[in-house]
């Protein structure tokens, strides 16, 4: 009994010891309560690399202003009247004569950053990473160094791991001892991003004389071989996040051309309203949008289900009324067609301001898009150009398989290739000429729709597609699907290799004046028909 | 060599220069106020839609007598007037807001001089020299390119609106040095006289007069010679004009350049006129708006684009006035109409109405011809 009395006193002696312990050394707080600036925020550091549960409680109470100081240099937290000390966490009475802590603005950053890097001790996974992922977005105190290290030894998920283990490298980047420094910029050649370039190229600046700055050459070569392979991963980045953004570009110009490559590349009818048969898709999205919100607000991701076959109706009916009312009258006269269906889009334009006003109207992206995944290391690529992507891909193969696989597109076929032949076999050549257009415009209607989710939904819309789908149909070949998805992704590529080199507008002008040179010299585009007509 | 007129055509040729000749004399001769004076604005309209005339005109020659389409002739028109607008910003002289020899745009840039090819722009004559150098030159290479290679009809159109697209986008930077989205304007004076000052106004006024008819006797005799007779082989049968023997390039390549020089022309006549050039003169809904013109008066017959595009601008100016919102309505159905119903335009359906008309043994009305009346 005697010696269990004995073991508990000393158990609860050696608690007391953690406790004392894990509280604040009077050190550590002083300079808190004092005058010196760089002293202060030298002990919010301190305070922080203890990485005790007090140093948060600690420095939330600075930033929340609850800190107080008496004349004697004691630091008081004080929280609804209750004060506390804050070397031993004993509640004391609040003295005469304590007085607020001053917190200035560089204080509080020092403060803000020292307690996210004390949520890297935190229990849950999640809020570890988050604290990760957010000292790595800002730049990095050198100070914080002994906590990263703490933080990095306890840490067991290899996530979070590679993150400090970067970080730490960072921060050791300006220590004063030459070995780690060396170790740090050997540890950085795998996970170093450009913005620490500046940083390493200090390390290789040299004097005017000639002579290098830094002494130590190992120091300097360990540098030379980590800018290389910053370099290179930024290179290899840029090179990964162009062919995406260029392939992003060609899915966009081949959705808005589609359209126009059954309508003027099968049909030959030289269609300027195509731009607007993609701005009534792009409308419908928006009505179908308004309607979602109106009656299903709880279904509102969803709204692009109901909206895709609403656009591909909207838009195939819109087209089926111009062939049958203007259209179908103009057939043989290509250049008189171009000025008919230019009038059209005037209309359709006047008609889309008339209904929705001159502004552009808002269609959001549903919450599914928003976001994006991230590939090594530092792209990100947007869902929301993914789903485009991927939505060509699929509109693409619907119309191959309509036109190659279906009655309908069999009878299209012959009707383009020989259209009396087709009407001697008995093939209704008008009717067919309608579902033809029809068809054409439905999928620029749903080009419209895809179109809706990347940009502004406006009366000009169309306008400012009609040249680049043109040009696209043109450069791939008439009549030639094929043609048309290799034009399309061919400019979305140049397009974007060219923007860093060039800027966008003269990016844009270049590839017109490419694409006017290269009719010149295949006047019937990349996939051109072998025939023997003169014309 | 056949007369480029009738009587008649010359009597009409005469009645309607004289009147065009007496505006400005009564807008300088009577008081405001005076109910046979001519107002400033209402001489300046007339100006403007003198100079679209001549672009038309030049529009006519290519696509009504040789069949080229061109859905650019915008540029040719900017091109010109941006020409001439070089030297106009700089007998601004230093009465720009900044007080600078640099135009303002340029002064807004931080811009130190004029860039090269600005050189020499304060000279009249070496600006004229470019309104007719600048545009022929583009229209020179661009067409030997496209016609060498035989492209034609839609092909070409759509590669000429794919270049005026181009030049819209170029002249929208400011880096290029022609006022990005601005343009030039706020002039002051050309040659030495106030450029609003009314018999400024007047001379420039009839300055456009002159080039116009000038310009449409040219066309009348060069479609009636031999070299006429050719272009119309173009327009109706290219392949069997080269089975002859004929190689079309040379023709078309002439009464192309032709075509944008007298389109580059009106622009620099228009520039001082109406005060104000910018890229989006350029844009591709212009170029087709001048080929309406074209296609509502009567194309192939150099008279019905001057009478087209007298209508559809005083119709514009009428309707952008009274019902602002039905204008493009109004222009968008006029294209649909003229395609499906007047195939020939307003003035090559004149003879069918004739024949129409009773007392006069017609044969059967043009197909083209029977909305006419409506």
């Amino acid at each position: 009994m005697r010696r269990m009395l004995t073991y508990f006193f000393a158990a609860l002696t050696l608690c007391w010891a953690t406790l004392a312990q894990a509280a604040i050394a009077p050190a550590l707080l002083q300079p808190l309560a004092g005058d010196d600036p760089d002293a202060r925020i030298d002990a919010v550091a301190r305070i922080a690399a203890s990485g005790s549960p007090d140093a948060r409680k600690l420095l939330q109470a600075l930033l929340d202003e609850e800190l107080m100081a008496t004349p004697a240099g004691q630091l008081l937290i004080v929280h609804d009247g209750q004060a506390v000390d804050a070397a031993t966490g004993q509640a004391v009475a609040l003295p005469d004569g304590a007085d607020g802590v001053v917190v200035n603005n560089r204080l509080r950053g020092a403060a803000e950053a020292a307690l996210s890097g004390l949520a890297l001790l935190a229990p849950a996974r999640a809020q570890r990473l988050a604290a990760a992922q957010a000292l790595q977005a800002r730049d990095l105190d050198p100070a914080q160094a002994p906590l990263l290290r703490q933080a990095l030894a306890r840490e067991t998920d290899a996530d979070i791991q590679g993150i400090l283990r970067q970080l730490v490298a960072t921060a050791d980047l300006q220590s004063s001892d030459p070995a780690r420094r060396t170790a740090a910029v050997t540890a950085l050649a795998d996970s170093g991003t450009p913005a620490l370039r500046p940083q390493l190229q200090a390390i290789l600046a040299r004097n005017p004389d000639g002579t290098y700055i830094e002494t130590d050459a190992a120091l300097r070569t360990a540098a030379a071989t980590t800018l290389a392979a910053i370099e290179r991963r930024a290179t290899r980045n840029d090179i990964v996040a162009n062919l995406f953004y260029g392939v992003s570009l060609g899915s966009v110009l081949l959705l808005a051309a589609l359209g126009l490559a059954i309508t003027f590349g099968l049909m030959g009818i030289i269609n300027m309203a195509h731009g607007e048969l993609l701005m009534i898709g792009a409308y419908t999205t928006y009505v179908v949008q308004s309607l979602f919100r109106h009656y299903l607000p709880g279904a509102l991701d969803w709204y692009l289900a109901a909206a895709l076959p609403a656009g591909f109706v909207v838009a195939f009916a819109v087209g089926v009324l111009l062939e049958r009312s203007v259209i179908r009258w103009l057939y043989g006269r290509p250049l008189e067609t171009l000025l008919a269906t230019w009038g059209i889009s005037l209309v359709l334009m006047q008609a889309v301001r008339t209904v929705f006003g001159a502004q552009n109207v808002e269609v959001a992206n549903p919450a599914w898009m928003s976001g994006g995944v991230t590939v090594l290391g530092s792209l990100v690529l947007p869902y929301n150009r993914i789903a485009i992507i991927a939505f060509a891909v699929l509109v693409v193969g619907a119309v191959w398989l309509v036109l190659n696989r279906t009655r309908l597109g069999l009878f299209v076929r012959a009707v383009m290739q020989n259209r009396r032949m087709a009407d001697c076999v008995g093939v209704p050549t008008g009717r067919i000429d309608m579902l033809t257009f029809g068809l054409g415009s439905g999928i620029a209607g749903l080009g419209g729709v895809a179109l809706s989710q990347l940009g502004n939904v406006g009366p000009d819309l169309g306008q400012s597609y009609i040249v680049d789908s043109f040009m696209v149909v043109v450069l791939g070949g008439v009549g030639q699907l094929a043609g048309t998805v290799i034009g399309a992704l061919g400019l979305g590529e140049i397009n974007k290799f060219l923007e860093p080199l060039a800027g966008a507008v003269m990016a844009k002008i270049c590839i017109l004046v490419v694409i006017i040179i290269f009719i010149q010299r295949r006047p019937q585009g990349l996939f051109a028909l072998k025939g023997r007509s003169v014309e | 060599m056949k007369p480029l007129f009738n009587k008649r055509g010359w009597s009409v040729l005469a009645a309607c220069v004289l009147v065009a000749v007496l505006l400005p004399l009564l807008h300088l001769a009577l008081p405001p106020g005076h109910p046979l004076h001519v107002s400033g604005y209402a001489m300046g309209l007339v100006g403007k839609f003198m100079c679209y005339a001549l672009a038309a005109l030049a529009l006519d020659l290519v696509w009504g007598y040789t069949g080229i389409l061109s859905l650019g002739h915008g540029v040719f028109f900017a091109l010109g007037a941006y020409a001439h607008g070089m030297y106009l910003m700089r007998a601004i002289g230093r009465d720009g807001s900044y007080g600078s020899l640099l135009p303002d745009f340029m002064v807004f840039l931080d811009w130190k001089d004029y860039p090269w090819y600005w050189a020499f722009t304060d000279h009249f004559w070496y600006c004229m020299l470019l309104v007719v150098l600048v545009p022929g030159l583009l229209a020179f290479v661009f067409g030997w390119f496209a016609f060498r290679s035989r492209i034609k009809g839609v092909y070409f159109s759509i590669i000429t609106q794919a270049m005026t697209y181009a030049f819209m986008l170029l002249f929208f930077r400011n880096d290029t040095g022609f006022g990005g989205n601005n343009g030039f304007t706020d002039f002051k004076r050309i040659l030495g006289h106030a450029i609003t000052a009314p018999a400024t106004r007047v001379a420039l006024y009839l300055t456009t007069l002159a080039l116009l008819v000038g310009a449409l006797l040219l066309c009348r005799w060069i479609v009636g010679s031999r070299l006429g007779r050719v272009l119309q082989g173009v327009r109706d049968a290219e392949s069997r004009l080269m089975f002859i023997g004929y190689d079309p390039l040379a023709f078309k390549l002439f009464v192309w350049t032709l075509s944008a020089v007298l389109c580059a022309i009106a622009g620099a006549l228009y520039v001082p006129q109406v005060g104000i050039i910018n890229p989006s003169e350029m844009s591709p809904a212009n170029s087709i708006e001048m080929v309406v013109w074209v296609a509502i008066g009567g194309r192939g017959t150099l008279v019905g684009p001057i009478v087209g595009a007298f209508a559809v601008n005083g119709l514009k100016s009428w309707f952008t006035a009274a019902f602002p919102d039905l204008w493009l309505f109004a222009l968008g159905l006029l294209f649909i109409l003229v395609t499906l119903f007047l195939r020939k335009g307003i003035v090559g359906t004149l003879p069918d109405l004739k024949r129409l008309l009773p007392g006069r043994a017609g044969g059967k009305p043009a197909p083209g011809a029977k909305e006419e009346t409506a």
